[in-house]
């Protein structure tokens, strides 16, 4: 019996790519032979695409191999990012995938999905793709990126840490091999994030990877509906339940949040009773809550583009490595927010009548990314607070209080009508029509139903913890829905009631005026204004500048 | 870059005037209470052209005039609503600015402010729209030729462009501040005819620093730059009502004379940092970063005053 | 472009002594709400000018719930709107209340 087959293959990978080489580095000129070399046929591959991060100029060395040699590889990656990531899909050198997250090629997938270019294995929450790294997807090859490296392979991923070292750990340690692209090779990296000996292959980059700010939202674009949203939610559900240690979602609702911090919420008295703890990407939104003592520390999935001047600056707050910059990591940040967060808040295109929610449309597959996993209630979590318990208490159930476990809240903060007047609120969602025409198993939920706790719109916050039936429910739903079409389905008697057990909370409810919700609320009203609180040290992409 | 501590003041003066509206401005710009509007909502004096196009109308049309007070004197005002078709001039927002132009004729206003906030001529009314441009660049030729300090203040949105760029050259005096900016080309319009490696429009940074408020102070188009709040506008129009420019045909002839000389010394440039490099400036790439306070010291710290030409 | 007129009976009058008010701003979303002191004490007119055909349900329902919550008697309010959601008229309304309502 031969023990050693997959380590004489990867030896045999090494061998072939040797000549392209020198040492362990490779010109990006040589890119495309040396993966050429190294690929064969069916492989698994992870080419880096990180929510952020991209392992962009060795993305544009396998969609430009040779498909006679270099063919019906299955992709196991986080993101589907790049034109790339799916031209090599249309040139026959990919055929399978499994992914997670396809934001900007979400339309691109849809139709390539419809038109049988693309085998779909599953689309994934992020932490259940890197577990299936570690047991049945297990890459080949990683393609990966970093800011530099040394002539030994030791890499210094910046501070865009996100998947890397998730990646190499499942690949480098079962026989595979690893290939990283680097923004400059230097005589001594800062900090040693990925050690050589798990490196095969260091490409010097034509130009550095591309990273996309996901995570800015310019306060100028805050309205005042979100402004009262965010009021609402400050007051009837951070303040009420005591959260400490929470994740927030992308989106101007929880920007507005986090921009109300100093302003309204610090007049409400909460300032270390909330929002202490965070697992969060750098959003720039948190530097006036940062920089007026709100918030104790943070991990994070990735960086953001400009904050790193910041986050240098502010170690007491944010992790750092020995050379003062970010440290992030995606796994290890998802666990954060599953396990150790009280609350996860976010948004969402389509909710229904029990409160399942979706990205999907009939036209576009976003993927998941993080959300499913913040935004579930994890049934391994052993260690109370008094939020978890609280919640808990309101979800009810029978028996001994002390084996009735505590609920992690999980918050969808959504305005009754999305752009162009599409409703956020649906009879049924259209993930089940994808998940139709695509002949899945499974429909593409983003939150099911039964984690969810609140649903907030400009409306009022629908508590559905309180909800003893299906039918209180589905009323409490339409409660909230505004002038939709399920909002005005509601039976009014039943959401009144409904309002005097505080299930629906209308913001009279909660002694909020909507017509206080005004701008001037905001402890930043523009990206400007961020670099002032910032002292100076962030630097917002040009973009985002209106100096 | 120099960083202040940000204002969390609910003043009124203290208040974006980017963001605000223009019936905002003015009601902040003015004695408070002393604004009276002519033609107002109720009087629903509308645009005839936009039903054809199916678009929605304004009460105002996006032009607000009227009288009131700054510091006790009687002035005139036009304000441009920005988030209305881009502030775009039509035929009866125009007609509302040349009558008020006209009228100051007969009232002998201590000035006629002008609150600029517009991307130039309306497409769906353009002939009415470039008509009304003339038409308000000859009456404020008039206004000015009779004593009358017209001043520009810009800080809005959609900027000063097109026909209101033209329009704000006329002017007496003009403020602007950071998020102003003025030109007559906007930068969509320049790379659609020109292609993005000429002007990425995109590339804010490259915008703000080709048409912003610094770059148009330092070049001496603009007379004043502020901060972007109501009160710093209200102080910088006090101010210029006094040391506004007459003019004549001396004054005309100099001005002439030092747009010929910038043309002569900057025509070459391939970036406003170079311009500003040759005025002197040490670190042309900290001058967006700057505080008010920094860029007045800056200023003041150049080998030569600003040129004052349009 | 829709047009859509509602008339309302109201319990009350608007308290408040201004003559007119006017809030918004027609733009992309948004919408101007001109508030006139005009009518019997009992009554409210809404004539809506709007630029997105087919929501004269939801129009109804908005200005319904608007009048039965700030009982606006003696006003006629006139909208010019840009395809403002509901939530964003429902707060353009009660804030052209409010400024009628000042003394």
């Amino acid at each position: 019996m031969d023990w050693h087959q997959e380590r004489t293959a990867r030896e045999a990978r090494l061998e072939r790519a040797r000549p392209h080489a020198d040492g362990k580095i490779v010109p990006a000129a040589r890119v495309v032979d040396l993966l050429e070399a190294i690929l064969q046929p069916g492989d698994r591959v992870c080419l880096e695409g990180d929510n952020q991060k991209q392992a962009d100029c060795l993305a544009r060395g396998l969609s430009a191999c040779d498909p006679s040699r270099v063919h019906d590889l299955h992709m196991v990656q986080s993101g589907i990012v790049l034109p790339e990531h799916l031209d090599i899909f249309e040139q026959g050198i990919a055929r399978r995938l499994d992914y997670s997250y396809s934001g900007p090629q979400g339309g691109r997938i849809a139709r390539m999905l419809y038109g049988g270019q693309i085998e779909l294995g599953a689309v994934h929450t992020y932490l259940e793709l890197f577990a299936r790294y570690f047991v049945d997807l297990t890459p080949n090859v990683a393609l990966i990126a970093g800011v530099s490296a040394d002539r030994d392979g030791n890499l210094y991923t910046g501070p865009n840490t996100e998947d890397t070292p998730t990646v190499v750990e499942a690949t480098a340690f079962k026989n595979g091999v690893v290939v990283a692209q680097v923004n400059e090779v230097v005589d001594r990296v800062p900090r040693v994030d990925i050690p050589g000996d798990r490196i095969d292959f260091v490409v010097e980059a034509d130009r550095p990877f591309y990273v996309e700010p996901l995570f800015t939202r310019d306060p100028a674009a805050v309205t005042e509906t979100q402004i009262l949203m965010a009021m609402m939610a400050i007051k009837g559900i951070y303040a009420e339940y005591g959260i400490r240690r929470l994740n927030h979602g992308i989106g101007f609702g929880t920007a507005a949040i986090e921009l109300l911090l100093p302003t309204y919420a610090e007049r409400l008295g909460l300032k270390g009773r909330i929002a202490t703890h965070w697992a969060l990407n750098p959003h720039p939104s948190l530097i006036p809550a940062i920089e007026s003592g709100w918030v104790k520390q943070i991990h994070c999935f990735g960086s953001e583009v400009g904050m790193d001047r910041y986050i240098r600056a502010r170690p007491d707050v944010f992790f750092t490595g020995s050379d003062g910059s970010l440290r992030s990591n995606r796994a290890f940040c998802q666990t954060a927010g599953l396990y150790a967060c009280d609350l996860f808040i976010g948004s969402t295109l389509q909710i229904d009548l029990q409160g399942h929610s979706s990205t999907v449309t009939t036209n576009r597959v976003a993927g998941f990314g993080g959300a499913p996993n913040m935004g579930s209630d994890p049934h391994g979590r052993r260690h109370p607070s008094d939020t978890w318990m609280k919640a808990g208490r309101e979800a009810g159930g029978t028996g001994d209080p002390a084996l009735r476990r505590g609920r992690k809240l999980v918050v969808q903060l959504v305005e009754t009508f999305g752009d162009k007047l599409v409703p956020t609120f649906v009879e049924r969602l259209d993930a089940l029509e994808l998940a139709r025409k695509l002949d899945l198993e499974l429909a593409p939920v983003m939150v099911y139903a039964d984690d969810v706790t609140h649903i907030v719109t400009e409306e009022g916050i629908a508590n559905l913890l309180l909800c003893r039936t299906l039918d209180e429910r589905e009323q409490a739903i339409r409660g909230v829905a505004g002038y939709t079409d399920v909002g005005r389905g509601r039976d009014h008697a039943e959401v009144e009631r409904l309002r005097a057990r505080g299930v629906i909370r209308r913001p009279e409810d909660l002694g909020i005026e909507p017509l206080d919700a005004d701008r001037s609320l905001l402890a930043a009203r523009s990206i400007k204004d961020l670099v002032h609180w910032s002292g100076g040290l962030y630097e917002p992409p040009a973009k985002f500048r209106n100096w | 870059m120099d960083w202040k501590p940000v204002a969390l003041s609910t003043a009124p003066l203290d208040q974006s005037w980017y963001e605000a509206s223009a019936r905002a401005r003015l009601a902040g710009l003015l004695d408070a209470d002393t604004f009276e509007e002519f033609i107002g909502p109720a009087q629903r004096m509308m645009s005839p052209h936009l039903p054809l196009f199916e678009l929605p109308r304004a009460f105002d049309d996006g032009m607000i005039v009227g009288r009131g007070r700054l510091d006790g004197r009687d002035v005139l005002v036009a304000a441009q609503e920005g988030r209305f078709m881009g502030g775009a001039f039509g035929e009866i927002h125009g007609a509302k600015l040349v009558g008020l132009l006209r009228a100051a004729l007969a009232v002998k206003p201590a000035a006629l402010l002008i609150l600029f906030d517009t991307g130039g001529v309306r497409l769906q009314e353009a002939n009415a729209g470039e008509t009304a441009i003339a038409e308000i660049m000859r009456a404020i030729a008039v206004t000015r030729a009779a004593g009358i300090p017209v001043i520009g203040l810009i800080g809005g949105r959609a900027g000063c462009y097109g026909g209101g760029g033209l329009i704000a050259g006329t002017c007496a005096h003009l403020v602007i501040s950071e998020g102003g900016r003025l030109s007559v080309s906007g930068p969509e319009v320049i790379e659609t005819n020109r292609g993005a490696e000429e002007f990425d429009s995109r590339d804010r940074a490259l915008v703000w620093r080709t048409m912003g408020g610094k770059h148009r102070r330092l070049i001496g188009a603009a007379d004043a730059f502020v901060d972007d709040t109501i009160g710093a506008f209200r102080a910088a129009a006090l101010a210029a009502i006094p040391t506004a420019p007459t003019f004549d045909l001396a004054s005309l002839e100099a001005e002439q004379a030092r747009l010929e000389a910038r043309l002569a010394r900057f025509g070459d440039a391939q970036d406003a940092t170079e311009i500003w490099g040759r005025l002197g400036v040490n670190d042309p790439a900290a001058v967006p970063g700057l505080t008010t306070e920094a860029f007045d010291t800056l200023l003041d710290s150049l080998p030569e005053r600003p040129h004052h030409a349009r | 472009m829709e047009k859509l007129s509602f008339r309302h009976a109201t319990r009350t009058a608007l308290p408040g002594t201004r003559a007119s008010a006017i809030t918004g701003v027609v733009a992309s979303g948004n919408l101007e709400v001109l508030l006139e002191r005009n009518l019997a004490p009992d009554a409210c007119h809404v004539e809506i000018d709007t630029a997105i055909n087919g929501y004269g349900e939801v129009w109804a329902a908005v200005v319904a719930d608007f009048v039965a919550r700030r009982q606006p008697g003696g006003l006629t309010i006139t909208i010019n709107d840009g395809g403002a959601r509901p939530d964003t008229v429902s707060l353009r309304l009660a804030q052209g209340a409010r400024l009628m309502e000042a003394p």
